[in-house]
């Protein structure tokens, strides 16, 4: 199943598949070696659609809710 | 020649600098810590060489305007220095092999090696070497551990020129990790436990207004103690030498400039307006103590890495005041001094936020120097008068920010930031950033404190003081309720809010009159230094508008607590 990582729980785990947006996002997160392919593990999200804490390969990143939701990660639930 | 310093975000750059050049920075554990480029030299022997702090960058195609100046500046360098962590290296190559591909001679710097071996991280340096084809030279920056060998290697700096697209950069560096790294597993230690725990909401929310308060505690205990036990005993012992010096001069000017007036025959160092007794109390006895203090504790916040787990916290709160997480950070340098506080405001990627959080920080959140003397004038009518000021500056704080965003056209960005690992400071850079940050206090504030009592001194003199008093009273008689004497004080809060702040005692203020006056000396206008720094951040327009909502907010605010108090 393909969801953004928003829909993650906190804690699980998916791998990274698409990211969507422009390209000046897309390379923002590729640069970060953030890319198709990678483990994704949601860390947590803060309330009131407050941004998304996410961590690949050890490394924690904070990213606001919306683009969190153009980052498309694959679950087996 | 022009050697360049660059890498990712967070990576010990300003550390390098600071180890090639001697030459002091702020280094922190938190992404962008450095806003403005540094310029140092470095002696190599036959030549001399220009090195260059640039800001932390993931990529030369930019995507901030931070990484567009970069990759201009990788234009005029002669050599990089690619500060690499040893501890992420898949991520931080793909800047080292963008380098490469610029035909611009490059050296590798292997940073954060210690880290990189307790984390159990194994580089084949050999191998790394010669799949990138230049120098890796494995470094801890903070202790200056193989910064020589980094030195006696730049010569060997090579360029290449093989261009790649961003896929086949990504499969060479799949290819060079491969060969070159081997990661042991271990046990988590203590520090990455706990690093979900801080952030998570559930804990991390509790945790933070625990540390707020134990930092606000520590700096009160620690300042409190430094007065009483260190700097109160000098002046007391500094007295005689200021009472036989006073005797000798005699009566006349030079004696009312240098000792100021005598209250109740004796010399009072908070109200006597001297040079001699005042200049020098008010800086170092009653805020140098409180300096410290802080900056001891904003150098262990920021070196451990707690500071982007708070700003990930607030970011909520951040947004409907037009900001986003990463603005606690002007707002809490601003508490140590405005001035850094509005530098840092360029951390934030666009003008409205920008103008917001310089504005607000400007507005309501006094300096520490400013701080320090409300505890020790408005403190003496206990705690209440305190909780009164400084709530009301909080509240100006909210609720200046919610209208400001409601206001102001356009939005805020989300936040983009990457949360460095908890790291334990380490003692020889923490304390000499506290050093620093201490030099810079005594070295900035003491010429102006003098410069303020002299001036201070020459209007009333001169009558000019009551002239002032005159014109300014329908506002500040009428609406804020203060006497006319006051406006010396206010008149003094352009070069210094300590001083200003100390001006308010001989005028036998009630507590509801100190509390406005000192709302007010906080509110009303940004002190000299941080006005400079505004003005040249904001641009003319900007800083007028900044400034007219400081005067109006603070005849609005210092009127109604004259109503309600």
């Amino acid at each position: 199943m393909e969801i953004p990582i928003t829909q993650l729980k906190g804690g699980e785990k998916g791998e990274l598949k698409r990211i969507d947006g422009g390209i000046s996002f897309r390379r923002k997160i590729s640069s970060l070696n953030i890319r198709p392919g990678k483990m994704v593990r949601k860390v947590t999200s803060q309330p009131l659609r407050g941004p998304v804490v996410i961590e690949v390969d050890g490394r924690r990143l904070t990213i606001g809710r919306g683009m969190a939701m153009k980052i498309f990660v694959e679950v087996n639930r | 020649m022009r050697i360049l310093i660059m890498g990712n975000q967070n990576v010990g750059k300003s550390a390098m600098f600071f180890r090639l050049t001697g030459i002091n920075v702020t280094v922190s554990n938190y992404p962008g810590t450095t806003v403005e480029f540094k310029e140092g030299r470095l002696n190599l022997g036959d030549e001399t060489a220009e090195i260059i702090d640039v800001p932390g960058t993931y990529t030369i195609e930019p995507t901030s305007k931070a990484e567009e100046v970069a990759a201009k500046m990788l234009k005029e360098g002669d050599i990089v220095i690619n500060v690499v962590d040893a501890t992420n290296l898949e991520r931080n190559l793909y800047l080292t092999l963008q380098l490469l591909e610029r035909n611009v001679p490059v050296i590798v710097a292997l940073n954060l090696w210690d880290e990189a071996h307790h984390k159990g991280i194994d580089i084949n340096l050999r191998e790394l070497e010669k799949e990138l084809g230049v120098p890796v030279v494995p470094t801890v920056a903070v202790t200056g551990e193989g910064i020589k060998t980094l030195v006696s290697r730049i010569k060997e700096a090579k360029a290449h020129k093989k261009r790649h697209n961003e896929k086949e950069r990504w499969a060479r560096i799949g290819r060079i990790i491969k060969n070159s790294e081997s990661i042991k597993h271990r046990k988590e230690t203590l520090l990455e436990r706990i690093e979900d725990t801080t952030v998570k909401p559930l804990t991390g929310v509790p945790i933070a207004i625990f540390v707020a308060f134990l930092m606000f505690y520590m700096i009160r205990i620690i300042g409190e103690g430094l007065i009483t036990n260190v700097f109160d005993p000098i002046f007391e012992a500094y007295k005689p030498l200021v009472i036989s010096l006073g005797n000798a001069i005699g009566p006349g000017t030079l004696h009312y400039i240098l000792i100021g007036n005598m209250i109740g025959g004796q010399i009072d160092y908070v109200q006597s307006m001297g040079l001699l007794t005042t200049g020098l109390y008010v800086p170092i006895a009653m805020v140098l103590p409180y300096i410290f203090a802080f900056y001891l504790i904003l150098g262990v916040l920021e070196d451990s890495g707690y500071l982007p787990r708070l700003a990930t916290l607030i970011d909520t709160v951040m947004h409907r005041l037009g900001m986003h997480g990463l603005s606690i950070i002007p707002m809490l340098l601003g508490i140590g001094c405005n001035v850094p506080g509005a530098l840092s405001t360029r951390i934030l990627e666009t003008k409205r936020q920008r103008f917001i959080a310089a504005t607000l920080m400007a507005i309501a959140i006094p300096c520490m120097a400013q701080i320090a003397m409300i505890i020790g004038l408005v403190g003496r009518h206990g705690i209440a008068g305190l909780g009164i000021v400084f709530g009301v500056l909080f509240l100006v704080w909210l609720f200046l920010g919610l209208i400001l965003n409601r206001i102001m056209k356009g939005g805020s960005p989300e936040i983009f930031m990457e949360i460095p690992p908890y790291r334990i400071p380490y003692w020889g850079s923490l304390l000499k950033k506290l050093w620093m940050r201490m030099k810079g206090f005594v070295a900035h504030a003491v010429p102006y404190v003098l410069l303020g009592v002299i001036l201070i001194n020459m209007l009333y003199f001169s009558g000019l003081i009551t002239l002032a008093g005159k014109v300014t009273a329908p506002l500040v008689v009428n609406v804020l309720g203060l006497p006319e004497d006051a406006v010396g004080a206010l008149i003094m809060g352009f070069l210094r809010k300590d001083v200003a702040t100390g001006m308010l005692l001989p005028l036998g203020l009630s507590l509801k009159q100190l509390i406005i006056a000192s709302v007010v000396l906080a509110m009303y206008f940004p002190c000299i230094a941080t006005f400079v720094v505004l003005f040249r951040e904001l641009g003319l327009r900007d800083m007028a508008k900044s400034t007219g909502i400081m005067i109006i907010m603070a005849l609005f605010v210092g009127g109604l607590l004259n109503i309600l108090l």
